[in-house]
């Protein structure tokens, strides 16, 4: 039986990320991987002829700069190109485009509001000092605020002090912040439906929730919090798309000795006298460590991989409470050319952009009424994006690779399996809603890839297909991510450590959570860590 | 005569009118009496179009002087500090020329177009010098910038770009290299050389043909995600590259006015171009001296932590209480090596490749400033250098 000084479950981009770190202080690792390609849900496939599609994630500002410098990945060919822009079409003929060039962004939002143009100032300001107060916790380790010890009062004294310097009208709308819902966020500046139903989106994707429900404010800061080169709140794709990530994390891992393994499925994780003390494979090879680092989710760690017997109840429990509900599907599509959008100008920056077709709060809330009703929605906000416009490594030149998030797309239809047909209505709904927009569209589908939560669950292994590991809402964020008392990286069994998205600070393709637990693990194990601090904002 | 009057104002490049087309934020500058662009719509994304795609700046101001004539070869060589007897037809070479005391006037590209036939590409304007030099060289010495349209067509996607365009032939082409092509009845030369450190071409061509081989390149490059770019974008490119600028990176010598303004060769790093065994160059001497007595400066290529550009900052050998011993001359946040990079002087006994120096940066955040020693380490060779640069020949992207 082979020996490591630690195992990394899971080569999704996190997994790659501790893995990385922890080979780096020259810990001998083995990163295993269920399936036969890595990168998880930060992955590139060619499922069609020529074409590249970024089949899970889509695009790339969550990834944090210090571990992208650090791991050196630039070196392991990563790259990321910004793009710019947002554009939502409207039911009668118009759009509202939110422009990369600043001038063109105001002139354009003021053709439909100059009051709502001027408040973006104060919006924009508003939304920025809260994401400049959740930045400088990614890469770091929540403290416990039931703690004695002096790193956790460090800690809440850190984030005591960020807090305390807000004045006093700051912080409550710190407190409201946090709770409230997208919709009456945006409603105490905007007066225009279309602009806060363009706003409101990043509030609800991955999310299952509504934009009028509490709690999605963060969501829409967590979509803000990125940044491509320190321009906080754009968004870049990968070159080669989002894979280019995970194999560049994987080149650092090799880099420093680290090894991958796919095909490799995990049976179960062996533990004795709460002691974490190897894995058993699909296969039934054993492999013996004093360190498991789990990238998989925590619902789908401790309720399908670890005994229950080793865990304590009350843990499980919670467990098995934390929300990980499938609310988005996605479709993946080929395209024999550039579908043309008669709304826009021809050459107009927004192609660029990526596109929405709901220009309404009020149908931003009912496609939220069809996930609760438990089946997609009928009038999906779709996220869609051409990535081939800007990216010239994805498809044959003049050919696109189309990706469309789409939301909302339950797990389990009515409480029951997705049928065949049902897939198929799923993608046609999303198709039609573009075609209204679109009309040689349709034409052009070369290929196209439905993916179901239920898809996502099968193939990536997350639970629900839940693309944050669990929700964004506050009781599952911070201390209390994944679940209270355990927010630290560690688990109740002794040597087995979380790294995935369920982990502070949350879902996207960030790597914070990877890097943080490396940094906790090399602590336990008394070695030095290679895991960097914030750049910082100020 | 009477009437006599030379052109006010700034002159336009050939390709100006297209320019002006693609224009949409209405800054522009004055580089050699000519009108060029700081940006076209955004820097930013110009930038990525050299490193995603394919990148067109128009080098049309460069200073151009044909060098030709029986000794021209002997003459070329008896001018820079390098070895050009090992520089065939068909090779371009980066190179340096210094005056007597081994200062460096300047650096710039050298063409070898012919046995007896070469095109000399700098910053400056040195006619006067190069014909100083010439002195008992039976050797014509030309100036010939507003005769010479010239493009950098540069970016992963360039050669793609050249091949829709008809040009497949440049595919041959190794870093370097030249060849001569027929366009529109007329003879161009490309070569695959550039100012970003990326796989790229420029492109040297008669005026009269200028648009129209702006029309088809950007015609081609429809589907290779073509950009026109400005000065911005390609400033922020060549930091990257670890290229230097002349009168940024150093003072040419016969601009200087204080003393040990000035740097020699050895002084910014480039010791891989003077050639001892050569038995004469401007400035052997004095370098040759300099070798054995040490140098006063050194050129530092510095990885800086933190992520705030180390403008015009000091450098330091010690964190607190240090003396200064230099000073940054180019500083980036580069976005593709994710690296805070800059390109400084300091005194020679400091900054050996692998050395941590220490850095003052000072920046603004909502009109207040703050002050930041970082440190700094010494690294060799370019910040950006993928295999794409040397591909031969050149992938698709």
């Amino acid at each position: 039986m082979t020996r490591y000084d630690a195992l990394v479950l899971g080569a999704g981009h996190n997994g790659l990320t501790t893995a990385a770190f922890l080979a780096q202080a020259g810990l001998s690792v083995l990163c295993l991987e269920k399936n036969d390609y890595i990168g998880g849900a930060a992955v590139s496939r060619k499922l069609y002829k020529d074409w590249t599609y970024s089949n899970c994630s889509y695009v790339c500002s969550l990834l944090r700069p210090e571990i992208y410098r650090q791991l050196n990945l630039a070196k392991h060919g990563l790259q990321v190109t910004p793009f710019g822009g947002s554009v939502t079409f409207m039911e009668n003929g118009d759009y509202f485009g939110s422009y990369h060039d600043p001038v063109v962004a105001y002139r354009e939002m003021a053709r439909h509001s100059r009051r709502d143009a001027d408040a973006y100032t104060r919006y924009r300001a508003d939304t920025r000092r809260q994401s400049r107060l959740i930045r400088e916790f990614l890469l770091t380790t929540p403290p416990d605020p039931t703690s004695w010890r002096p790193r956790d009062l460090i800690g809440l004294l850190g984030i005591g002090r960020s807090f305390a310097a807000l004045s006093e009208e700051q912080m409550l709308d710190t407190y409201r912040f946090w709770t409230l819902s997208v919709a009456d966020y945006l409603n105490e500046y905007f007066e225009t439906d279309v602009i806060k139903a363009a706003l409101s989106g990043s509030g609800i994707i991955g999310t299952a929730l509504g934009i009028y429900s509490p709690g999605t404010a963060y969501v829409l800061l967590h979509h803000y919090m990125g940044d491509v080169d320190g321009n906080v709140g754009t968004w870049g794709y990968a070159r080669g798309g989002m894979g280019a990530v995970s194999n560049a994390l994987a080149g650092a891992f090799r880099e420093h000795g680290g090894e991958l393994r796919t095909e490799a499925g995990i049976e179960r994780i062996l533990t004795k006298k709460g002691r974490v003390t190897g894995v058993a494979l699909d296969s039934g090879e054993e492999i013996e460590a004093s360190t498991v680092v789990s990238a998989m989710d925590v619902k789908r760690t401790f309720l399908d991989c670890v005994e229950p017997e080793a865990l304590p109840s009350a843990f499980l429990e919670r467990v098995r409470h934390f929300k990980s509900r499938g609310s988005s599907g996605k479709l993946n599509i080929a395209l024999d050319g550039l579908p043309e959008f008669p709304a826009l100008p021809k050459d107009s920056p927004l192609y660029y952009s990526d596109m929405h077709f709901v220009d309404s709060m009020a149908r931003m809330e009912r496609a939220y009424d069809d996930w609760k009703d438990g089946t997609w929605s009928k009038d999906p906000y779709v996220d869609m994006v051409i990535p081939t416009l800007v990216d010239p490594t994805m498809a044959p030149p003049g050919k696109h690779f189309m990706s469309c998030f789409v939301q909302y797309c339950p797990h389990r239809l009515e409480g029951r399996d997705w049928t065949r047909a049902e897939r198929e209505a799923f993608a046609q709904t999303v198709i039609d809603q573009i075609a209204n927009y679109s009309p040689n569209f349709k034409d052009l589908i070369l290929h196209v890839e439905i993916r179901t939560p239920a898809d996502i669950e099968a193939e990536i292994g997350i639970t629900e297909g839940n693309i944050f590991h669990g929700e964004l809402t506050m009781d599952q964020l911070l201390f209390n991510r994944p679940v209270p008392g355990y927010a630290q990286y560690r688990t109740p069994v002794r040597g087995l450590y979380l790294c995935g998205s369920s982990t502070h600070p949350g879902g996207g393709v960030m790597a914070a959570p990877g890097a943080n637990a490396a940094r906790e693990i090399l602590a336990d194990l008394r070695r030095p860590s290679s895991v960097p601090e914030s750049f910082g904002d100020d | 005569m009477s009437g006599r009057q030379v052109a006010q104002g700034r002159l336009v490049t050939p390709f100006y009118s297209r320019q002006r087309e693609l224009d949409t934020v209405n800054r522009w500058h004055e580089w050699k009496g000519y009108t060029v662009a700081d940006e076209f719509y955004c820097s930013e994304l110009e930038y990525f179009a050299i490193r995603n795609a394919t990148a067109v700046f128009d080098l049309t101001p460069m200073t151009k002087y044909r060098i030709s004539g029986p000794d021209a070869p002997a003459y070329v060589d008896r001018l820079v500090t390098r070895d050009m007897t090992r520089v065939p037809v068909g090779r371009v070479a980066y190179a340096v020329w210094c005056n007597d005391s081994g200062q460096v006037i300047d650096d710039g590209t050298i063409f070898r177009l012919g046995e007896l036939d070469y095109r000399l590409c700098s910053q400056e304007r040195h006619l006067d010098w190069l014909l100083t030099s010439a002195a008992g060289f039976d050797v014509d010495v030309a100036h010939e910038t507003a005769d010479v349209a010239a493009l950098a067509i540069q970016g992963p996607t360039s050669y793609a770009t050249l091949d829709r365009m008809g040009l497949s032939a440049v595919g041959h082409l190794k870093p370097f290299n030249l060849m001569e092509v027929d366009f529109a009845g007329t003879s161009i030369v490309i070569s695959r050389t550039g100012f970003t450190g990326d796989l790229g071409y420029e492109v040297w061509l008669p005026p009269q043909v200028a648009e129209r081989f702006w029309d088809e390149l950007f015609a081609a490059g429809r589907l290779t995600g073509i950009r026109a770019i400005g000065t911005d974008a390609l400033e922020l490119a060549r930091i990257e590259a670890g290229y230097l600028m002349a009168d940024i990176d150093f003072l040419p010598a016969d601009t200087a006015i204080r003393p040990g303004r000035t740097r020699s060769p050895l002084e910014l790093g480039m010791e891989w171009l003077v050639d001892f065994g050569k038995p004469m160059f401007n400035g052997r001497r004095a370098l040759a001296d300099e070798l054995r007595k040490g140098s006063r400066w050194r050129l530092v290529r510095l990885d800086i932590e933190g992520n705030k550009p180390a403008k015009d900052a000091y450098i330091f050998a010690k964190p607190k209480g240090g003396e200064q011993i230099g000073f940054v001359t180019s500083a980036a946040w580069s976005p593709v090596c994710k690296q805070n990079v800059a390109l400084g002087t300091v005194n020679a006994r400091y900054g050996a490749v692998g050395d941590s120096l220490w850095v003052d940066i000072y920046y603004q955040r909502e009109l207040h400033w703050t002050r930041k020693m970082a440190r700094a380490t010494v690294v060799d060779g370019p910040f950006w250098d993928p295999p794409r640069r040397r591909a031969t020949p050149p992938g698709p992207y």
